[in-house]
């Protein structure tokens, strides 16, 4: 398995600052082989989708844990789809209750990435879901 | 029938031993691996015993529970139910927006008004807030940071509207910016006009409110975020080195603001580890101060610290098991010698505490105050051959890891080129490998994971949906009732002096305040003037 060659951006969208989990992430997808941009803190959706359209992403990551994801996941669909990329896959990462789970894959996240999970994990199903087609 | 495990063979099978921070643990220790002249007594210097000759009788620790969400009326009512129940201070927790400096109608603030605390964008707020409390009668922490200045200003105007003298205000605020550039992410200005703002607050609140701690360096982020034990106190001895730096650069007094700097660490789970450090810290402390500082008066060297047990040695997974972490944690914390302690609810990991497990929180230090016995002699586990070795062992690899950003150039620079962040990156990720790879157990998760997990554990606490719109109608009443014409004058004088460097800034922000000024518009003021600060880029 190998995420060589894949452009993927991981955002911390809104004002959450707590970023290790995102810079973790970041790192072991560097050193997996892919392609990552770090967008650092306190971006805006629309910022984020600019980006991910401008550098022609594979996947985006969203890391918050700040309570706010359903609004900031809503948000940057939105933003993605008024640039005709709603076929970015997005993950969500973060501080994310059990019972928000199943809604946030309904608004349209591919996989909820949470800190219990091991990074092997993480990469793995990352990989599979960038098989999938919507 | 069972087998027996034979020492030969135990002893070839097991593993070499040693803390979280890498220090060896022998199977036992003897009285040559201490040094009896670094020990002494409570009270006395070096301080390993403790700050006071008479450690917890004299004075029981805090408890202070974190607590504040939604808007300021929920909140006012939050803190009256806990004070009813023999909480003895207040801890608020503030929203992103008023962290971050922006008002509740910004756009990018709009998803986050109430989340993570109350929102307190301009006075009014904060005289909801503590609507039927009285304030010369409370001790109250808040968690700012990169507007600590500014809410500071807010509480003492918020005294003045009450007739509570300033003099009688107690309590803590945060406002240690250096660590939010590398875990929190707080900040605003960038790191030198920052430093200002904390050197103007804390000579202010020396002047003004003498019995207010206007800083609590932290290092309690960084180590939730994946640091050491060790790192953690080294980091955060580091911005202590930095700010008393700042002080004296601004003609501050040693013996006069020294007394007030406090200290604030995570509690974590490796029990003598979390002990050791808070002994090994007060030495160093002491060693700074007095030695290369000059301080005169005992009380300048006094480590007076607060803790937060649970945060990230907590789990999701199974959540019970989090009871009895908070309560093995909350023991480090007072045999470490904690003047404050605050105990994280076990449903912490995953949502907002309900009622019942904020309660259980706060019933977990009085079991550990009123049953277990542990505070009833000064430094109990004083003279112990494990704990003083694990004591000295702590103190050289802070000292290490001190020396080491000193010679990069200290805390300033090594924050300012993203030094300490690449640091804490890779502490982190050695941590969740660890983590992963089982080396590091954590119960229920790496070991004895349930096939089942359950989801649910109780109620589960909901914020009132239309908080937000409430919010955010009191902000636009504000701003219609309030006299512009003065809250624009006040902004104005306030811009003019950040245009210059030697003025404090405090007084012109106490009068923003008690011209309804809000907080987006003071920051706004000012970082038209300072810029904001640029993240170094990602290294690991």
């Amino acid at each position: 398995m190998s995420l060589a060659g894949k452009r993927i951006l991981v955002a911390k969208p809104g004002l959450d600052g707590h970023d290790i989990g995102a810079k973790i992430i970041t790192l072991a997808l560097r050193d997996a082989g892919a392609d990552v941009i770090y967008t650092g803190l306190r971006k805006s959706p629309d910022y984020i989708a600019r980006v991910a359209v401008d550098e022609d992403v594979d996947a985006l990551g969203l890391s918050i844990l700040s309570g706010s994801h359903h609004e900031l996941l809503a948000q940057t669909r939105t933003e993605l789809a008024a640039r005709d990329a709603a076929d970015i896959k997005i993950f969500v990462g973060g501080t994310i209750p059990p019972q928000d789970h199943q809604a946030l894959i309904d608004a349209g996240a591919a996989r909820i990435f949470t800190s219990e999970m091991t990074i092997d994990h993480v990469l793995a199903e990352l990989e599979l879901a960038l098989t999938e087609t919507a | 029938m069972a087998t027996t495990l034979r020492p030969e063979n135990a002893a070839a099978a097991a593993p070499s031993f040693s803390t979280p921070s890498g220090i060896e643990v022998p199977a036992v220790v003897g009285p040559e691996q201490v040094n009896p002249e670094s020990i002494g007594v409570p009270g006395e210097a070096p301080f390993t015993r403790g700050i006071f000759p008479d450690g917890y009788r004299g004075r029981r620790w805090t408890m202070r529970q974190y607590s504040g969400f939604g808007s300021a009326e929920e909140s006012n009512e939050r803190y009256r139910f806990l004070l009813g129940r023999g909480q003895t201070g207040l801890s608020v927790a503030l929203d992103l927006p008023t962290q971050c400096g922006y008002d509740p109608t910004d756009p990018i603030a709009v998803a986050e008004v109430g989340k993570v605390g109350v929102s307190l964008s301009n006075l009014s707020e904060m005289e909801i807030l503590f609507r039927d409390i009285d304030l010369s009668a409370i001790s109250t922490s808040f968690t700012i940071n990169g507007t600590a200045a500014i809410i500071l200003a807010m509480y003492i105007a918020a005294a003045d509207k009450a007739g509570v003298p300033r003099a009688a205000l107690t309590g803590t605020i945060q406002n240690d910016i250096l660590k939010e550039y590398v875990a929190r992410g707080t900040w605003i200005f960038p790191v030198k006009p920052s430093m200002r703002l904390v050197a103007d607050s804390i000579l202010f609140a020396n002047e003004q409110t003498p019995r207010f701690n206007p800083i609590s360096i932290a290092g309690a982020h960084v180590r939730d975020a994946g640091c050491t034990a060790a790192e953690e106190i080294a980091y955060t001895l580091c911005n202590g080195i930095a700010y008393v730096d700042e002080l004296l650069r601004r003609g501050g007094d040693i013996d006069r603001f020294a007394k007030r700097l406090s200290f604030f660490f995570y509690v974590h789970m490796d029990f003598f580890e979390e002990i050791a450090k808070f002994r090994a810290a007060r030495r160093i402390w002491a060693r700074l101060i007095q030695g290369h500082y000059g301080a005169v008066d005992k009380k300048s060297a006094l480590f007076r610290f607060g803790v937060v047990c649970g945060g990230s040695s907590l789990t999701a997974a199974q959540p019970l098991n989090n009871v009895v972490r908070v309560g093995i944690e909350n023991m480090a914390a007072i045999l470490g010698g904690a003047q404050s302690v605050f105990t994280c609810a076990y449903d912490e990991a995953f949502q907002i505490p309900t009622e019942q497990s904020a309660e259980l929180a706060l019933r977990t230090q009085q079991i550990v105050a009123d049953e277990s016995g542990i505070a009833n002699t000064v430094d109990p586990l004083g003279g112990s051959y494990f704990v003083e070795y694990l004591t000295d062992s702590m103190e050289a690899q802070i000292d290490a890891i001190m020396t080491e950003i000193a010679d990069y150039g200290g805390a300033v620079k090594a924050i300012e080129d993203g030094y300490i962040q690449m640091r804490l990156a890779r502490s982190a990720r050695v941590k969740k490998n660890q983590t992963d790879s089982g080396e590091r157990v954590v119960v229920g998760v790496n070991k004895y994971a349930s096939e089942e997990e359950a989801v649910q554990v109780g109620e589960v606490f909901k914020l009132d949906p239309g908080m937000r719109n409430s919010v955010i109608d009191k902000f636009n009443a504000v701003r219609d009732q309030r006299d512009n014409a003065a809250a624009e004058r006040s902004l104005e004088l306030l811009g003019r002096a950040a245009d210059g460097e030697d003025e404090n800034l405090m007084p012109y922000l106490v009068d923003c305040c008690h011209a309804y000024a809000t907080v987006g518009e003071m920051v706004t003021t000012l970082k038209d003037r300072w810029g904001e600060f640029q993240e170094p880029p990602l290294r690991g």
